[in-house]
């Protein structure tokens, strides 16, 4: 294994050297460092789409329009959808990479530590620009975080060249990331640390990486073509100019929904560490998992036309997309027989990071049948752009992607602040979450299935009792989560029980044989590794 | 016997769910509709429902009965495996079977729904934001269909109707029993015409046009609004669908094209009428409130960077400005949310919205435009 680590050199002082104050933030090359600003990024940011989301559902918890203007409420969907999905989840995952794939292979760092630097330190300028579009003459961008052309060209107001910029800027900032975890992987790997020992977490964001790097070129072709159609009379999704707007379609979803899977993979992976850890057995199927990842990916880039059923594409085309769409159902199935199998007859405990697991496992599953359904096309006809789409993909994103995360900060938060979470907080959080989470989203099936188009501002009087219910559980949720925010600046604030290395009995892995907290550099020198860690 | 099954299913599920006192009140789930397809979309949707329902159940039984038997708090001791060929072969397999049998029929009812062959009504659906347009292909009938809600209601918390955002001022008939293709198409952004009772959803792309159809069983008036964010009034833009008897449709379309052809011809002899102001003024603001306030807002002042305002500025405060605002009214703005109104108001509803325009919220100009004004601009500008 010939890597930058001199192996026959053995320190024992590791050097926790480092510029003090603003500095050490903003020149770090240090994984840890940036995995704790880009999860600290991400966490202002959930919390910023998540007031977008209130406000949406202040103002549907009536008929009527009683507290902003249609246009502004396009506004906040569409903020809300770019922020949750640019802002909070992929930085999120992005930041629990920095931290642990290096310390999960054993690797001193992340192999490209000045890029990391830069592709962390431009989203908070790339969030700027995008909100500050928001102050314009007449807003910001209010097309939905689709922005379907024409919607988003012509019929746009002049906030979309920021749109595009931020985007791009973006998707910049998350190719670098990726590439980096790419390197790190093939690169870096402790000796004994074969790619089917690597944990699933690194295996999960290792085939997320590839995504990354196959769709956000597409996302950053699709925005510029939007802004030349907008500014330089090019007509690639104008039909008085020859193009087509359905065009636009098909390429957003192909970046589009490999970028679902970019956001629930990496899931996966956290799931299926914090499961055998608490059920104190080793995972069941780890080659099936590994296989199943790659299967979804794969599958992903065949699937993206289900999301464009109405536009009206060749019959046979629709029922490609069907089949291949409903063909991920069997690899996601594999996933989660082997969570369960992984539960069964093993000895369970019920922490915080597990009871989060948990509700992943079952609410993920319930997003996943929806899932099912709506791949059907004659019935999708029905659910399309309605609340149960709505329903579909907060199930898969909030209590799957988002659960996840928080499983994840509740069971790796003792490694990198030293401090264990406040269990009873913690549990009261969890609690709060997974019960709100349900009055916030189930309801929506319902609504939507009786007709409630998504991205509307008012409604009819038929739909009005189910929103009540809705936006009663939205505040809920909401506010549940200050409760995280409690635990988190808690362990921040170095309160609270102090952890040692190993703090979960069951927990497996290379990252809790070093101290709690973590020191500033680990593994300067390679550990080997002997048998699989599982 | 299989239709009652799912009944019971549902209904069980259903107060399993929710209170049983929201159950019988709200609707919470697909309507069967009106016509042979939707039904069988109902029914396809219940199957696939019940299927996801009961591998639900089982893999959650398995998962609580480990949550709740193999604790540690009970003393559980952990099992060492992590491999079975043969389980993963099967759950690989079985998923695999079940989902042939949801495709099959998911198949055949798509292709079913794909031929619109062999049609006996042809309605082209033109969405523009925010309003459609029907226009029949069999007799000489076409009109425009807009919200009948009025703002109030929405923004005014004025009591709300019994239909609130799902009634419009001119519906779109059809007949029942006869297979009406309808082609649908947009003016500007992407629509999505959608009547949950005929389970027809179809986007209306701008400079393509879409197929769909729907032979509707049972007389009566059916709801539907627009599927695709199309804007600010997105919310705002709802479709219903009379359906008549064919004698009842017959009768109907006949006493249309007379009706509409005598509109032409009253706006022809108008066209030598002079209308005074007060009449201008009173006509303008109703053609204004429906056609125009959506955007430009009731009090003109139009949305700062979105929609230009009226009230004090621009081309209808403009003394010399006359002619370019019967222009812009008329042909629209090219790569603008401003359409064309020449189609689709009469010379008299032009004339009075554009003297609104130049007189109310003090723009004061003291123009009065009459029908014969519009008239010849359009004459001379073609």
């Amino acid at each position: 294994m010939s890597t930058v680590v001199d192996t026959h050199h053995e320190h024992d002082d590791h050097h926790d050297h480092k510029p003090t104050g603003i500095k050490r933030w903003l020149f770090t090359t240090n994984h840890k460092d940036i995995g704790s600003l880009y999860l600290l990024f991400s966490f202002l940011m959930f919390f910023a789409g998540g007031t977008m989301a209130l406000v949406i559902r202040a103002e549907l918890f009536q008929p009527g329009m009683q507290i902003v203007d249609p246009h502004f409420f396009n506004q906040m969907t569409t903020m809300h959808g770019l922020i949750m999905v640019f802002g909070a989840v992929m930085p999120a995952f992005t930041g629990l990479a920095n931290w642990m794939i290096p310390m999960m292979i054993g690797a001193p760092d992340m192999a490209l530590p000045r890029m990391n630097n830069w592709s962390f330190w431009i989203l908070p300028f790339a969030f700027i620009i995008m909100l500050s579009s928001m102050l314009m003459p007449g807003g910001g961008p209010a097309f939905g975080w689709t922005f379907y052309a024409p919607l988003s060209t012509t019929y746009s107001t002049d906030s979309t060249a920021l749109f595009v910029f931020a985007i791009h800027i973006m998707g910049i900032s998350s190719i670098m990331g990726a590439i980096n975890v790419i390197v790190t992987i093939m690169n870096m790997r402790a000796p004994g640390m074969t790619y089917m020992r690597m944990p699933l977490f690194v295996w999960t964001w290792f085939i997320t990486a590839f995504l990354l790097i196959a769709v956000m070129p597409v996302l950053a072709g699709v925005v510029t073509m939007v802004l030349t159609d907008k500014y330089f009379a090019t007509s690639f999704f104008d039909a008085a100019g020859g193009g087509d707007p359905v065009l636009f379609q098909h390429l957003f979803w192909f970046f589009g929904h490999p970028e679902v899977y970019i956001m629930i993979l990496p899931s996966f992976g956290i799931v299926s560490a914090i499961i055998p850890a608490f059920a104190r057995k080793p995972l069941f199927g780890y080659a099936s998992m590994v296989y199943a990842t790659a299967a979804i990916a794969g599958l992903s880039f065949l699937v993206w036309a289900h999301h464009m059923f109405t536009t009206g594409m060749p019959v046979f085309a629709s029922l490609f997309f069907m089949y291949m769409t409903m063909l991920i159902a069997v690899p996601t199935g594999v996933k989660i027989f082997n969570w369960v199998s992984t539960m069964w007859r093993g000895s369970m405990t019920f922490e915080p990071p597990m009871l989060f697991a948990l509700a992943f496992v079952i609410l993920f599953t319930i997003g996943g049948f929806s899932g099912i359904m709506l791949a059907i096309t004659p019935v999708d006809f029905q659910y399309h752009d309605t609340y149960f789409v709505v329903a579909h993909f907060h199930y898969v994103l909030v209590s799957g992607a988002v659960f996840s995360i928080m499983a994840a900060a509740y069971y790796w938060l003792p490694k990198w602040s030293g401090f264990m979470p406040d269990e009873g907080l913690a549990k009261l959080h969890f609690w709060c979450s997974v019960i709100s989470v349900n009055i916030l989203f189930f309801p929506m099936h319902f609504v939507g299935l009786a007709g409630m188009p998504r991205r509307i501002p008012d409604y009819a009087l038929q739909f009005a009792d189910i929103n009540a219910i809705v936006s009663v559980g939205a505040f809920l949720f909401g506010f549940s989560q200050l409760i995280f925010l409690a635990v988190v600046v808690k362990c921040m604030a170095k309160k609270g029980q102090a952890a040692v290395a190993k703090p979960w009995e069951g927990a497996e892995g290379l990252e809790w044989d070093v101290p709690s907290p973590a020191p500033y550099h680990t593994f300067d020198t390679p550990p080997k590794i002997e048998a699989p860690i599982r | 016997m299989k239709a009652r099954l799912y009944r019971v299913l549902t209904a069980a599920l259903v107060l399993f769910v929710m209170p049983a006192a929201f159950a019988e009140s709200l609707q919470i789930n697909l309507p069967r509709g009106a016509t042979e397809v939707s039904n069988s979309v109902y029914s396809l949707h219940m199957y696939v429902f019940l299927v996801c329902v009961i591998i639900g159940v089982i893999v959650f039984a398995a998962m609580f009965w480990s949550i709740i038997r193999h604790r540690k708090s009970r003393g559980a001791e952990p099992a060492k495996f992590h491999d079975n060929v043969r389980v993963e072969i099967a759950w690989t397999v079985i998923p695999f079977l079940i989902l042939i049998a949801m495709a099959w029929p998911a198949t055949s009812l798509l292709l079913d729904m794909d031929d619109t062959d062999d049609s006996d009504l042809t309605v082209l659906i033109t969405g523009s934001q925010w309003r459609w347009d029907y226009e029949y292909f069999d007799y000489d009938v076409q009109y425009r269909s807009s919200m009948a809600t009025m703002r109030d209601q929405v923004y005014a918390n004025l009591p709300k109707g019994e239909n609130y955002l799902l009634e419009v001022d001119r519906p779109l008939v059809i007949p029942t029993n006869r297979k009406v293709r309808l082609l649908i198409t947009s003016d500007d952004v992407i629509h999505s015409w959608w009547v949950p009772e005929f389970a027809i959803k179809k986007d209306a792309n701008p400079g393509y046009i879409n197929e769909a159809w729907t032979r509707v069983d049972e007389p009566g008036i059916y709801r539907g609004q627009c599927a695709e964010l199309c804007g600010r009034d997105h919310a705002f833009m709802p479709i219903v669908v009379i359906a008549l008897e064919p004698d009842d449709f017959e009768e109907w379309a006949t006493n249309e094209e007379t009706r509409l052809a005598e509109e032409r011809e009253e706006e022809e002899r108008l066209l030598s009428m002079q209308m005074t102001m007060d009449e201008l003024m009173t006509l303008g603001e109703s053609v204004y409130n429906a056609q125009c306030a959506a955007c430009h807002q009731p009090n003109g002042q139009g949305v700062p960077g979105v929609f230009p305002a009226l009230a004090g500025e621009g081309v209808s405060v403009d003394s010399d400005g006359l002619n370019d605002h019967i222009d812009t009214v008329a042909n629209g703005v090219q790569g603008t949310a401003m359409q064309a109104y020449r189609d689709q108001l009469s010379m008299r509803e032009l004339a009075a919205v554009i003297t609104y325009e130049r007189n109310a919220w003090q723009n004061d100009t003291g123009d009065e435009v009459q029908a014969a004004d519009i008239h010849n601009y359009i004459q001379g500008d073609n």
